[in-house]
């Protein structure tokens, strides 16, 4: 019963996303308020919807009512609560359920907080973004029904694939979700925008925060997946340049440089039309992740749960929605009027080559990501592209942009002093140049590869160059007594910023390091057997079988010894499920400033040991650290009372109310 | 500064940039490209030693063999039989009778030494090249599709 109110509840929201798709947009053309108002409340009701039916699904899984056929297809009495929730989007449909809960979530927040904004700029974004709905959810009805039932019901369902039973499958997916339905608002104002063929400060103002929230979702998304691949994956790596994280990525690239192309809209006037350009294009490619993710029709490591019939129906979606929106863009946009001039010194200018090269970056990755679909198109044989690829492409592209970060945001508005700017970052020049001599020596010169003193420099030169920009802003050095009341006063905005570009710089520093100096003993090691790697003694002492709530683990414990003396003991597990009968890796990691000691336990060898792969990654934690600064500093710019959408005004109107 | 000179600044930018991009990927792409083949094109064709490639197929009923940290095993399209040989952990996916993929070379020793053994996170999940080279070699039964 549960479950065919959430059926109905869905073509409910379908019929009002028409109506909120059509009315509201006719009424902005026509100028007839009334209809123009349909939009609040019609995206409101499909929230609503949409709301009960998500709540319908996690009902049958919570209850493991398994004559709903998604349920037991995917789950299992005996799986812990956790999983039973964060299973609803563990699945195809419900994944999709998930999609469009967001989505509507987006609306509903706009209906929210978007009191001060235009009528007219207000009720075609709510418009477009129910187009959106529409078509997914049109999608879910036509081919992706989670709510099918199941007749007779099974006894027990299916399981969920081990792999997902983790704590990361209760954060990752919605996280990564929230950040690529996050840029439809910024797609959605995007369309209006061309629709009425205006695009200001106060359109800028708007976007902002949204792409701002999205682009803090994606970003912690793609972190999360990374880490969860690497404590769970067993292969001590956190990126492969697969076809699914690339996926994620291109609308990371993309809302990258759109949040810094909307600055320069906001203060400038300027880069209007490019900043329209890539609030599609961000857009654009998260519909295109999903669908690389939803089709499978690229291999990857992480594919779920794919299914290339239905892959058929989102690539429709993607050609519509970019196909219409770049001729729309191809119409309106060459009558957008420029704004402010800039020299190309300026910090205008820095952010242009910052989205310059993003765009070029975001482009590179989409053609190797999309290159084996191509050749095989084209009958040029069957390819894949690795990392070596993307690596001899990508880094190098934007080794310049982080060497621009440090510089621009020193430099002034419309006509900046490159001269005085560098001079004022020789230090940190000098210092970064030490660095990396130092990096080389201490590496051993080219025993370890050419580029890791590039790595550190960059890293340097951005971290120290961020700083000393931060010391300026507070004349830390001009006038050190005021400079801590100066720093609390610094708008959050700029708080934001270096945080953020720190936290590429310290990435960068994990980036660089583990990629050089991974060392890595794959053996088959005897119970009482020590293996040295990067310092550490590592004697297996044991194998145990441990029973878990779905799975029995044979756990293994290794003492961990530095200088001779024992300090810890690692215990990785291979657990096998009962439901459905399958075995997982589960890595045992030591986290420490300088790297992560990684163990995995294999499979018993005949003659007596167990196979080990045993790792020592250096500077991994710094990947994490660097992602959690990205985040922190979206967050807290995101509370910069410029970003508070419609905030002044609205106080405003209060102080008058009272 | 004009409104054309700053279109031509654009210009200029954008053009450098592709320029750059293009440059990049000409001269990365022939290297690192990974060609995919089936377990017949390798014994049909002559493959060149020591080039990175990816095979897949089925791994053969009873061909895995564990001898300390190293493995071998048949990948096969029914067809065919290709001998691989790895020295590592398996993924936990890699069942006989299951689609594997693996990257690595041929060897002088006429084994393909795998660096990499890529079986799936999802049990009913065929990778493409695996479902195309065995429907290439008639032997894809599409009962197995959902």
């Amino acid at each position: 019963m549960i479950a065919e109110i959430g059926h109905f509840a869905l073509v409910l929201a379908l019929c009002v996303a028409l109506v909120q798709a059509v009315v509201p947009l006719m009424g902005a053309n026509r100028g007839w308020a009334s209809w123009m108002a349909v939009a609040g409340p019609a995206s409101s009701l499909q929230f609503l919807f949409i709301a009960v039916a998500f709540g319908a699904l996690t009902n049958a899984y919570v209850t493991s009512d398994f004559s709903v056929m998604n349920v037991a297809q995917n789950s299992h009495t005996e799986k812990p609560m956790l999983y039973k929730v964060a299973g609803v989007w563990g699945n195809h449909e419900g994944s999709l359920l998930l999609w469009i809960t967001i989505l509507a979530l987006f609306g509903f927040a706009v209906t929210l907080f978007g009191r001060n904004l235009p009528p007219g700029l207000k009720s075609r974004a709510l418009s477009v973004q129910a187009m959106i709905s529409v078509g997914f959810l049109a999608f879910i009805l036509l081919t992706s029904n989670p709510f099918a039932r199941l007749e007779p019901p099974p006894m027990d369902g299916n399981g969920l694939n081990p792999m997902l039973q983790d704590p990361g499958l209760a954060f990752h997916p919605p996280m990564l979700y929230l950040g690529y339905v996050g840029f439809s608002m910024a797609f959605s104002f995007a369309i209006a925008a061309l629709l009425e063929g205006r695009v200001d400060a106060a359109w800028a103002r708007w976007v902002r925060p949204w792409t701002l929230a999205a682009w803090i979702f994606l970003t912690g998304g793609i972190i999360l997946g990374s880490w969860w691949a690497y404590y769970t994956l067993g292969w001590g790596g956190w990126w492969y340049w697969d076809p699914v994280e690339n996926a994620s990525f291109m609308p990371w690239l993309a809302g990258t440089a759109l949040l810094h192309s909307a600055v320069v809209v906001e203060k400038r006037d300027a880069l209007k039309s490019w900043t329209i350009l890539l609030a599609i294009v961000a857009f654009g490619f998260s519909l295109l992740g999903t669908f690389l993710v939803r089709s499978g029709v690229l291999t990857s490591v992480h594919a779920f749960a794919t299914d290339p019939a239905r892959g058929v129906f989102v690539l429709l979606l993607l050609c519509l929605a970019v196909g219409g929106s770049f001729t729309l863009y191809a119409m309106r946009a060459p009558a957008m009027k420029m704004g402010g001039l800039f020299s190309p010194i300026s910090r205008e200018g820095a952010l242009l080559l910052n989205n310059v090269l993003m765009a070029t970056g975001a482009a590179t990755v989409l053609l190797g990501t999309l290159y084996p679909l191509i050749a095989d198109a084209l009958n040029l044989g069957k390819v894949s592209v690795g990392p070596p690829f993307f690596n001899a492409v990508f880094l190098p592209l934007m080794a310049p942009m982080v060497v621009v970060m440090a510089v621009g945001p020193m430099m002034a508005w419309k006509r900046g002093d490159l001269a005085g700017v560098l001079g004022r970052l020789k230090f940190a020049a000098a210092i970064a140049l030490g660095g990396a001599m130092l990096v080389w020596f201490l590496q051993g010169g080219s025993a370890g590869p050419w580029w890791t003193g590039i790595g550190f420099a960059l890293a340097l030169w951005l971290g120290l160059g961020t700083l000393l920009d931060l010391a300026e802003r507070i004349r830390l050095f001009q006038a050190p007594g005021e400079a801590l009341g100066r720093a609390a006063r610094l708008p959050r905005s700029s708080w934001g910023m270096v945080l953020a570009h720190l936290g590429v710089a310290v990435f960068i520093v994990g980036l660089t390091a583990s990629s050089a100096w991974t060392t890595e003993r794959i053996q088959s090691q005897k119970i009482g057997e020590t293996v040295t790697v990067g310092g550490f003694g590592i004697t297996l002492t044991g194998v145990h079988e441990v029973p878990g709530p779905n799975y029995t683990a044979s756990r293994a414990s290794f003492d961990i010894s530095k200088d001779g003396s024992v300090i810890d003991v690692m215990q990785p597990e291979k657990r096998t499920y009962r439901m459905p009968p399958r075995p997982t890796t589960t890595a045992a990691i030591r986290s420490g400033l300088l790297g992560d000691l990684y163990v995995v336990i294999g499979d018993a060898d005949p003659k007596g040991g167990y196979v080990t792969r045993l790792y020592f990654n250096p500077c991994i934690p710094w990947l994490w650290a660097g992602g959690a600064l990205l985040v922190i500093g979206g967050l807290i710019s995101l509370g910069d009372r410029r970003h508070r959408i419609g905030a002044p005004a609205q106080a405003a109107t209060r102080r008058v109310a009272a | 500064m004009t409104r054309k000179q700053r279109r031509l600044y654009f210009v200029l930018l954008g053009m450098l940039a592709l320029g750059a991009a293009v440059a990049l990927v000409l001269t990365a792409i022939s290297d690192s490209l990974v060609y995919f083949y089936s377990p017949t094109d390798i014994v049909s064709q002559r493959i060149p030693e020591g080039r990175r490639m990816r095979v897949g197929g089925l791994v053969e009923a009873d061909s895995v063999k564990k001898d300390g940290k190293t493995v071998t095993f048949k990948v096969t399209d029914i067809t065919n039989a290709l001998n691989v040989t790895y020295a590592g952990i398996l993924p936990d996916l890699f069942r006989e009778g299951q689609g594997v993929v693996v990257e690595g070379r041929m060897e002088k020793d006429g084994l393909f030494h795998a660096a990499e053994v890529l079986a799936k996170h999802d049990e009913n999940y065929m990778p493409k090249e695996v479902a195309d080279a065995l429907k290439k070699s008639g032997q894809w039964n599409d009962g197995k599709k959902k």
